[in-house]
């Protein structure tokens, strides 16, 4: 019978229809200062993994009724399995022997070359796709992207799927992204190969092949390339976004970026409803480098936290691989060796030429000069210097002094470093030796580097250097052996290692972490290092790739709104400071996710002509309310008036739940609970009813 | 005290009494009771207050005074207690009730000035000094002082706390040395009511249960039996042992740091035949966590005589983190030697693995404390040398990842500590001082794989790098000799031709501590086996020599001077860059040149010594391009330094330049320059000679002008030098015999003008028979006096202390007028 204020915040639980009318019999909601209400909906979500990459993630989450795409990275490591596509006719490359089966039988040598006991498929390079087959994908509304490193698999989503949504991504992402897709395109486009290679992709005879082309996944959805008309017809879906911006999504789920740290323009992203928050973390670093830094506050309080994109080389200091890459550098060039560094135009090389610009003069390498070789070199260096806002604060400084943030600017001005779009033209005038060479593929399949590679390979004084931590270097290396030149691996990988993702977790403390299955055991060649992984209580949720997963979501709740002409016909009664209640019978109206409580129809007027009115017509059409209850009952207080009227021999005793008051008498029990009291009586309503009003007299009732 | 002062007292007393006189600095106020003092110890302070009665007049006044500066108040206090510590000056003072007025309840203690830390202080000093007769005690146990010192034992200034603390120990010592030193029985029944009382309390804040109180009461006994060596200290000891035992019955053992200190100062003072100590000992040992036992057993094992069981005990304890690792880690039984008995410590495991600081503090302190032993005399035996070094090898590969243990805690003990920089470090230092003994070939060959490991990571950091260059060092120089052989054994020359492309690269370093460390490393190595054929055929086919030329030009003037000494080094044993070959026949000299070069244009002084030290060395050694034409080197060296602006840079010149007149007139008798026996005078043919080289090389010019140098130490290593030229060029004689032309009258003349200040003024080339008459003409022991004097010998002077202080303020008339 009684009933604490409290417990009116267990909201009886109902089903949300669109334009359905509540019973206010069994709906009753605590009415809060702003004049909302909560409501509890059944609803879980999903996320659907696209990409078996934890680095180049595509990962689709249903999420209150929206289906959103995170990250479109493109997995390029299939490009190893392929020959080099040389800028200049290569003889040794030409001349490679074609593979032929055990049993002699040569009907594959045209597609596949062997080189130094590996094979290669002589044809175009490939690409894995994300997984299409999973879900539809013209059902995605909306794509996030998170960095221009996570975007690269776009013009794929966008152009062949049926997709019809906007992808959002910041101006940096977009503008950087598009330069990585130009420079793909051209290094592939330019060096057009008759020959497509089809034939070992077929499953017996695949089965037939040597690892690692036998072990190969999927290669039946290995694509081509993108052209640039595909790249131009994809990045005009982008709407440009900029961090803490937030954006609505069919009234339903708000989505914010947030500076994630790793490159120029990346984000995590926040996927909100006004009860359920989901953190996108994906590429984030800690350390100082040239952007903006992380924004870690804005992450706390997540139910749902998926973590993807953690640094590929845990073991490996970033600061210690820089020291070496200088180390390794000066000592190669110091000898008279040429020094190639097979990178992405865009990234880590503005650190890196930042190292070198303190470094070479240090090391007594002012007249060495450095070249920077990509179709879009010259505009990667140009946008560095004018994306200031997304910088770091003390390159922001730099811009009000006003000075280039980067000092790859002055590197330039005083010829230290030059940037040409090829090896072709001007840099085959200004080429001199010994030098330092910027270029890409990273994989070594495409792009200027394979000319030097070929170039310079033959030479024990030259070295080359991996930074990129994208590719394993041996495998990039295995069509250039044997090999002459020096190998450096320095891979530098600024993201997150489990250390810092161990303190990132403790501080903003998501209720649920789902992140990729690599991050949950340690990596297979270091299975003792428990500290390779994630380490978080409860254990993080892993996913695979072309695997569904059902994202656990305690809270399930959605907010109304009450229209204000039946919030002033609310007579709210405050039953204790702060906190007041108030009957509601109301229209709840749902429309695009939002949803609304309106005043209910007023019953139609009689239309005359009856001048009797039947005793129906006066009762309303819902049931006629009981009163609610609330406070409490003093025991003391209750057994005095019990005696005043005139009940004698009342013996008290005390429960686990509260009081039973014996009237030993009358033989009747009076049982006084939290939230209930029950008076047991043998037959005698009168008696009870009796009762019931004395103890009605302790409590409120509106 | 000189009449000047006592003429000059009264005013100061004056100055110091008048709260509107601005009150003298801090220092002045020092200066002036180290003075007092000086004088009190000299004399009778009794006679000094009756010829000074102002000094008793201040003391008064400043009771008087109520709005004089708690820094005057707290100098009197501490002025009254120098006085008083006469004790017929006490007699004396105590007439006037000026003691009780100063340091009884009527004085600062009752009043607001106690609200300043310095006041107490002052309070507690002045008692300090005060207390050094029976008078005293029983002023005292009058004036209930030592209940004021109780108090102030927790007070919140450290420093006042710090100080009542020493004086009841002092309070203590006084009593219990009293009038029956010697007779005191150690029994402490008879003690008296003084040390009664203070032992008392200590008793009290032992029994306490707030930590603070047993932490200053265990730091008072730590100070007795740190500085009190009375019979009665046993007595003490025997009285105050109950309490320890109560204090370890409680989990956890409070004050912990505290009581280990106590009782390791109870055991050095304590003779060796007290079993109960011993047993207090063991007993705490086994209370106390693994982490707070440590420094307690590290105190036992440098115990001279202490017993074998306690000593295994507490090495035991030190061994038990490192067995835990060991145990951990063992890839197969048997690893743990005769760490055996130590490990399976499931506190120590629990330690170890409870916390990542837990684990690293454990281990490091451990890792410490076993090196710290290692070369102690009285270290354990036998000394567990195998399993140690096993030990020490297995953390390194922990904190570097490259360990791959099986069991459970080793994977768990894996994660803590990899990339753990402090662990890595506390373990190279205990692993190169594990260099000092030696282990079996296989094992040394993982010490050298591990270190080399850690050499070539990326991921060592600068000081890591430091610790293991040393570390390498370390064994390296340990490295056993081929039999019948002189050369490095195969071994070593396996390591070497390993290790050098890792200083190669070392040296290429951007951080620039690295490469200092490497080069540190090198010139340590080359020092060492710079004649072993072994080593001079790795190091020259490798780029090590010319990149360490390269780093002369290094833009960090640290790298520049290690660089200059390494250079040096290898030049000396001919491993510079380019060997001496016919092709390039000028390569040694073009050193030479750059080294001469950094001497006279470097902007940092760290090169420019180093470049000295280099020179010095290699005249010293006769190196052979120095050989060739020493006279041109050395003229060419003293030109570059006469003028350089870092003292220490001139100083080294004038040791080259002794180094070279040693070597034309023959070695001083004794390096020291107040030898008695004066140094044997050289041949009349060779001294001529000699005088002219000088005399070509300019080296007296820049010795005399270094005889007036304003940096006293330049100055003093010239006038030995000249004093070492004037023993063998004019051993004997008047001053007038030779030379006394107008030629030495003009140099005397330039040289007043050298002392006034004035140096644009060259000396000209001067005549030997002249140089000998110039150096007798000298008075250089008068000089060589002067300069041992402190450099404000005059100024120190009380008097000029004293006339400063009044010129502060205005009360001396003759500086009215220089205001403006």
């Amino acid at each position: 019978m009684s009933r604490y204020p409290d417990l009116c915040l267990n909201l009886k639980e109902c089903v949300c229809q669109e334009m359905g009318t509540i019973d206010p019999s069994i709906f009753w909601a605590l009415l809060f200062k702003g004049g909302f209400y909560g409501m509890k909906k059944r609803e879980v979500g999903g996320k659907y993994c696209l990409s078996g990459h934890p680095t180049l993630p595509c990962n689709v989450l249903k999420f209150k009724s929206t289906t959103i795409m995170l990250d479109c990275g493109l997995d390029m490591t299939s490009t190893l399995n392929f020959l080099p596509l040389p800028l200049v006719q290569s003889p040794r490359l030409s001349n490679l022997p074609g593979w032929s089966l055990k049993d002699g039988n040569a009907f594959l040598d045209k597609e596949l070359k062997e080189c130094s006991g590996h094979v290669f498929v002589d044809s175009v390079p490939e690409f894995c796709l994300p997984e299409t087959e999973l879900i539809d994908l013209s059902t995605v509304d909306v794509i996030l992207i998170s960095n221009y490193h996570c975007m690269m698999a776009l013009p794929y989503i966008t152009e062949h799927t049926g997709f019809t949504g906007t992808v959002y991504a910041t101006e940096p992402s977009v503008q950087i992204g598009r330069l990585l897709m130009e420079e793909l395109v051209n290094f592939i486009e330019r060096v057009p190969k008759a020959q497509s290679a089809s034939l070992w992709k077929n499953k017996d005879i695949q089965r037939l092949l040597p690892s690692p082309l036998k072990d190969a996944v999927e290669v039946s959805t290995w694509r081509r390339c993108y052209t640039m008309q595909e790249v131009n017809s994809a990045l005009s879906k982008i709407q440009l976004v900029g961090y803490s911006q937030k954006i609505e999504l069919f009234g339903a789920v708000q989505v914010t970026p947030l500076s994630s740290g790793y490159a120029l323009g990346s984000s995590n992203w926040i996927i909100q409803s006004h009860y359920e928050k989901v953190s996108y973390v994906s590429g984030s670093s800690l350390l100082t480098t040239h952007p903006q830094p992380m924004d870690q506050a804005s992450l706390k309080n997540s139910d749902v936290l998926i973590l993807t994109g953690l640094t590929q080389i845990p073991t490996a200091n970033p600061d210690g691989m820089v020291g070496e890459f200088c180390s390794n550098l000066a000592l190669t060039v110091r000898n008279g060796g040429n020094v190639l560094v097979p990178c992405y135009p865009s990234g880590v090389i503005y650190d890196l030429l930042e190292c070198l610009y303190q470094y070479i003069d240090s090391a007594g390498l002012s007249s060495i000069p450095f070249y920077f070789i990509s179709p879009v070199a010259n505009s990667s260096l140009e946008f560095s210097q004018i994306f200031a806002e997304w910088l770091c604060h003390n390159k922001q400084t730099k811009v009000y002094l006003p000075e280039p943030p980067f000092p790859h600017a002055e590197l330039i001005q005083t010829n230290k470093l030059k940037h040409y779009p090829s090896i072709h033209g001007d840099f085959s005038n200004d080429f001199r030796q010994p030098c330092v060479v910027f270029t890409g593929h990273p994989s070594l399949r495409f792009g200027d580097v394979v000319h030097f590679m070929e170039l310079w390979g033959k030479s024990s004084l030259n070295t080359v250097i991996f930074t990129e931590p994208d590719f394993s270097y041996l495998e990039a290396l295995a069509p250039y052996q044997p090999l002459a030149m020096k190998c450096i691996y320095c891979p530098i990988d600024t993201r997150l290692n489990f250390i810092q993702v161990s303190k990132l977790l403790k501080e903003v403390q998501p209720l649920h972490v789902v992140c990729p299955e690599q991050y949950t055991q340690p990596p297979p060649a270091q299975s003792h290092r428990m500290d390779l992984m994630i380490d978080c209580q409860p254990p993080a949720m892993s996913y695979r790739r072309a695997e569904v997963l059902a994202l656990p979501f305690k809270r399930r709740y959605e907010k109304i709104e009450i229209m204000p002409e039946l919030a002033d016909s609310l007579v709210p009664m405050e039953i204790k400071p702060g906190v007041s209640l108030a009957t509601v019978s109301a229209v709840l109206h749902t429309k695009d996710n939002k949803h609304i409580l309106q005043p209910p129809p007023r019953p139609a007027q009689p239309t005359g002509g009856k001048k009797r009115k039947r005793a129906s017509d006066d009762i309303p059409d819902c049931k006629v309310l009981k009163p609610l209850l609330s406070g409490s009952i003093p025991v003391e207080q209750f057994v005095q008036t019990l005696e005043k009227h005139g009940f004698s021999d009342i013996k008290v005793e005390d429960t686990a739940k509260g009081h039973i008051v014996l009237l030993q008498e009358a033989e009747t029990l009076i049982q006084i609970e939290e939230d209930s009291t029950h008076i047991i009586c043998d037959n005698d309503e009168l008696l009870r009813v009796r009762l019931r009003d004395l103890v009605l007299k302790f409590l409120q009732k509106f | 005290m000189d009449p000047e002062c006592s003429r000059l007292l009264p005013a100061l007393c004056a100055v110091l009494a008048d709260p509107r006189q601005p009150v003298a600095d801090d220092t002045c106020l020092e200066k002036l009771l180290d003075w007092f003092t000086a004088v009190t110890e000299a004399g009778s302070s009794l006679l000094l207050l009756q010829e000074n009665p102002c000094l008793v007049e201040l003391l008064f006044h400043v009771l008087k005074s109520q709005d004089l500066s708690s820094r005057i108040l707290s100098f009197s206090l501490r002025l009254a207690g120098i006085f008083a510590a006469q004790e017929n000056c006490f007699q004396y003072l105590q007439q006037g009730e000026l003691l009780p007025m100063l340091f009884g309840e009527v004085g600062p203690l009752g009043g607001t000035s106690w609200t300043a830390p310095t006041v107490r202080s002052g309070w507690i000093q002045g008692l300090h000094t005060l207390a050094q007769h029976p008078s005293a005690l029983r002023f005292l146990a009058a004036c209930g002082a030592v209940d004021t010192i109780f108090s102030l034992q927790g007070d919140p200034s450290l420093f006042v706390a710090s100080a009542a603390g020493q004086l009841l120990v002092h309070i203590l010592d006084l009593a219990m040395r009293g009038p029956a030193e010697g007779h005191r029985s150690p029994q402490a029944c008879d003690w008296p009511a003084c040390a009664q009382k203070i032992v008392g309390h200590i008793e009290d804040s032992l029994c306490s249960t707030a930590i603070p109180q047993v932490t200053q009461a265990l730091s008072v006994l730590t100070t007795v039996f740190g500085h009190c060596h009375g019979l009665w200290t046993q007595g003490l000891w025997v009285r105050l042992s109950p309490f320890v035992a109560r204090l370890l019955e409680k989990d956890p053992v409070p004050a912990s740091h505290s009581l280990v200190d106590f009782l390791l100062s109870v055991a050095r003072s304590a003779p060796s035949s007290d079993r109960g100590l011993w047993e207090t000992l063991a007993q705490t040992l086994s209370h106390l966590s693994p982490t707070q036992a440590g420094p307690l057993a590290f105190g036992i094992l440098k115990l001279q005589d202490c017993p074998q069981a306690l000593r295994t005990q507490a090495f035991g304890i030190l061994l038990q983190p490192l067995a835990c690792v060991l145990e951990a880690a063992a890839q197969a039984p048997g690893a743990l030697g005769l760490l055996g008995a130590a490990a399976g410590d499931s506190v120590a495991v629990g330690t170890l693995l409870s916390s990542r600081p837990a684990c690293v503090g454990l281990l490091c302190c451990a890792l410490a404390h076993l090196g710290l032993l290692q070369p102690l005399p009285q270290r354990p035996s036998p000394w567990p040398q195998v399993p140690l070094l096993g030990a020490a090898v297995t953390i390194l590969r922990l904190c570097s990842g490259s360990a791959a243990p099986t069991s459970d805690v080793g994977g768990r003990l894996c994660a803590i500590l990899v990339g753990c920089g402090r662990v890595q470090r506390a373990a190279l230092d205990f692993l190169g001082a594990l260099s000092q003994g030696t282990g079996p070939q296989e094992l040394v060959t993982q010490v050298f794989s591990v270190l080399l490991e850690y050499l070539v990571s990326p991921e060592s950091s600068s000081m890591v790098l430091k610790k293991a260059f040393q570390a390498t060092l370390g064994w390296l120089l340990r490295s056993p000799k081929t039999p019948g052989c002189c050369d490095l054994d195969p071994h070593t020359q396996l390591f070497l031709r390993e290790l050098l492309p890792v200083l190669q690269k070392r040296l290429c370093s951007p951080c620039w501590e690295v490469r200092d460390s490497g080069l540190e490393f090198l010139t340590q190595m080359t020092r060492h086996w710079g004649g072993q054929a072994g080593f001079r055929q790795a190091l020259l086919a490798s780029e090590v020599p010319e990149l360490t030329k390269q780093l002369l030009r290094d833009p960090e003037s640290y790298v520049r001077a290690s660089a200059v000494t390494a250079t040096g080094q290898l030049s000396s044993w001919g491993l510079c860059a380019t060997p001496a070959s016919p092709e390039r026949p000028g390569a040694q000299q073009s050193l030479l040149a750059e080294l001469l070069h950094i001497l006279s244009t470097d902007s940092e002084g760290f090169p420019r010594r180093a470049v000295m030290q280099v020179f010095t060395e290699w005249l010293r050694d006769g190196h052979t391009d120095v050989a060739e034409d020493a006279e041109r080197f050395v003229a060419g060296v003293l030109q570059a330094v006469s003028r350089d602006l870092d003292w220490e840079v001139r100083a080294q010149g004038l040791e080259l330049a002794l180094v070279f007149l040693e070597q034309l007139l023959g070695q001083r008798g004794s390096h020291c320059p107040c030898a008695v026996a004066p140094p044997e005078a050289a041949p009349p043919g060779l001294l001529a000679h000699a005088l002219q080289v000088l005399g070509r090389v300019q080296l007296f010019e820049f010795a005399l002008r270094a005889l007036f140098d304003c940096d006293r130490p330049v100055a003093q290593k010239s006038c030995d030098l000249l004093l070492f030229l004037r023993a063998k060029a004019a051993p004997c004689g008047s001053p007038r015999e030779a030379g006394d032309g107008p030629n030495v009258a003009s140099v005397g003349a330039t040289l007043q003008k050298w002392q006034a200040g004035e140096q644009g003024q060259p000396l000209g080339l001067l005549e030997p028979a002249a140089v000998v008459a110039l150096l007798r003409s000298i008075d250089l022991e008068g000089l060589r006096d002067t300069l041992a004097e402190s450099s404000d010998h005059v100024e120190k002077s009380p008097q000029s202390l004293l006339q400063d202080m009044l010129a502060a303020v205005g009360a001396l008339g003759e500086s009215g007028a220089d205001c403006y």
